[in-house]
């Protein structure tokens, strides 16, 4: 079982004779959300403050991170943030001077604070699109160049934006995005819609199942996409034993979205994008 | 494969040693407040435009009643320098509160680094706008006739006191920041010390004044201090007044020093 990502035991606080916290057991385990529910005056904020270091605690102990909050504050001030009831941000500077001086004092570099801060604009950028909350948004290549978790940020706030009832028109050059994404996909090539349908019935457009030749390093050598029939699979294997790779073994998996793409855009393999893995998807029906 | 197009999804973060240098977050809030300072161009037009016009009005208005011979311009500029410090400094404890109201200290507190040196960044910011506030002054002085016969040594010599006394009154104004409960109230508790050097020999030699009078003038802060500068720059009698002015310069930046971080502490998570 994980440790814990917060643990608190009979944590208790007065501020002059009036006791806001009078043993509070808590445990927060890690990746998950706990709320703490509560009326005014309830001590709900007194012990965020106590978790995040700003007030010490009259009496128990509570550990953030695995640093306890009095004796290794700094091992706790490392492992966390706070947003405050109120926005604490320097209403003077610009809020790219913002993102900046935060990211200098967590530790990036010039250059590197400079960088992250660029990223986060970048997001900011969808929330001035979302100001409105309008029923129909485009989105032009929202995540081509994010970094990972700004990207995943962005997926969970279009998905969230989706399950309102919002409409979201997006273009995007990753096949793996419209899958985890969109609920119809159309493939545009050479401009015009060379397919559309849900993502399950584009994979199916191709058939049944991909036959891969794996090498001894578990590299893929050569994918062979199939209608799924014993027929076809029984041809894909002869054809790739074939090959003769020592050491070789096939394994047989759904196809992709790429094997849609490179399938359906296959009469204009030479502009197929460079992103693409380079072992070629041959179609054998 | 397509999922080789993307890196995997994020998993659980951990902490890593983001533990940030004093001296570099130090230098990060000095340049905070600088930019504060550029861009608040009421505080920064009125801490020069108000004591070039207050040097004006005792040069011109008052100047030929308190001294027909036309020689009131050298005496009355120290006073000019240090009052034009004093108000200039007083902006700190409004800055100092807003930070303080604005929650953003708090969030300077839960992150891996010394956050007094958000206080540091104001002093110094303070310092720097002051310096540059006392030069233009001294730059108008002399246009309207101030004569000063100092010699190099003893020009550093008093913008050296000029510079202590500025760290000293803005680090009192910071901590006056720290301990009020709003901007408005910082800038009402300011004001007062901001009366100081009217009751010095800033503008009048004490012994004008009445015997009571002349017993607070002659034993507060800022009379040494003006008499000091006035001798270095003037060449007027000093004799012990410069132990006075940089003893009192230090106590007073020493003491402001510990109870403001004693209210830093103090405040922590209460707004």
């Amino acid at each position: 079982m994980a440790t814990p990502a917060i643990e608190v035991n009979g944590l208790s606080k007065s501020f002059g004779t009036q006791r806001v916290l009078r043993g509070v057991d808590l445990s927060v385990q890690a990746g998950t959300v706990f709320a703490l529910l509560g009326p005014n005056g309830a001590g709900k904020t007194t012990l965020i403050n106590i978790l995040s270091t700003l007030v010490a605690p009259d009496g128990g102990t509570a550990t953030v991170a695995g640093h306890d909050v009095v004796t290794a504050a700094d091992g706790v001030r490392a492992a966390i943030s706070l947003t405050g009831q109120s926005a604490a941000v320097d209403e003077v500077l610009t809020g790219e001077e913002n993102l900046r001086m935060m990211a200098r004092l967590s530790g990036y570099s010039a250059a590197g604070s400079r960088q992250r801060a660029q990223e986060l604009i970048e997001r900011f950028d969808l929330a001035l699109s979302l100001v409105a909350t309008p029923p129909v948004i485009f989105l032009d290549e929202p995540t081509t160049g994010l970094d990972t978790r700004s990207r995943q940020a962005l997926w969970d706030m279009i998905l969230a934006l989706a399950a309102q009832g919002i409409t979201i028109l997006l273009t995007t050059q990753y096949l793996e995005e419209a899958d985890q994404l969109a609920d119809r996909i159309a493939l545009i090539d050479d401009g015009v819609v060379v397919a559309e349908g849900t993502p399950a019935e584009l994979k199916a457009r191709i058939g049944g199942d991909v036959v891969e030749l794996r090498g001894p390093d578990d590299t893929v050598l050569r994918e062979l996409a199939t209608d799924g029939s014993v027929h076809a699979l029984r041809a894909a294997i002869d054809e790739l034993d074939a090959v003769g790779v020592p050491d070789a073994h096939v394994s047989i998996r759904k196809p992709s979205l790429d094997d849609v793409f490179l399938a359906l855009t296959a009469t204009t393999a030479s502009t197929a994008p460079a992103s693409h893995d380079e072992h070629e998807l041959e179609v054998s029906v | 494969m397509s999922t080789a197009l993307l890196p995997p999804r994020a998993a659980i973060p951990t902490a890593v040693d983001r533990a940030v240098p004093a001296l570099t977050s130090t230098l990060v809030f000095i340049g905070r407040s600088i930019r504060h300072t550029l861009r608040n161009v009421e505080v920064l037009s009125m801490a020069i435009i108000l004591p070039i016009m207050l040097m004006l009005l005792f040069t011109y208005v008052f100047g030929g009643a308190i001294d027909p011979g036309g020689d009131y311009v050298d005496y009355v500029v120290p006073g000019i320098i240090l009052l034009c410090a004093g108000f200039g400094s007083s902006s700190t404890a409004v800055d100092v509160a807003d930070d303080m109201s604005n929650g953003i200290i708090d969030r300077f507190r839960t992150m891996p680094l010394r956050s007094d040196g958000v206080i540091v960044g104001h002093v110094v910011a303070s310092l720097l706008r002051n310096l540059f506030a006392t030069g233009v002054v001294i730059g108008v002085a002399l246009l309207v006739g101030f004569r000063p016969t100092a010699n190099v040594a003893e020009w550093l010599g008093a913008l050296g006191l000029i510079a202590l006394f500025i760290l000293a009154i803005t680090w009192l104004y910071a901590s006056i920041g720290l301990a009020a409960r709003s901007a408005a109230a910082a800038s009402g508790y300011g004001f007062v010390l901001l009366f100081l050097p009217y009751l010095s020999s800033a503008f009048v030699p004490t012994d004008t004044m009445p015997e009571w009078l002349q017993w607070i003038a002659d034993n507060q802060p800022i009379t040494p201090i003006i008499e000091t500068i006035r001798g270095l720059l003037l060449g007027t009698p000093i004799g012990d007044r410069a132990w006075w002015a940089v003893g009192w310069c230090l106590v007073i930046l020493v003491g402001a020093a510990a109870w403001g971080a004693w209210q830093f502490r103090r405040r922590a998570g209460r707004r």
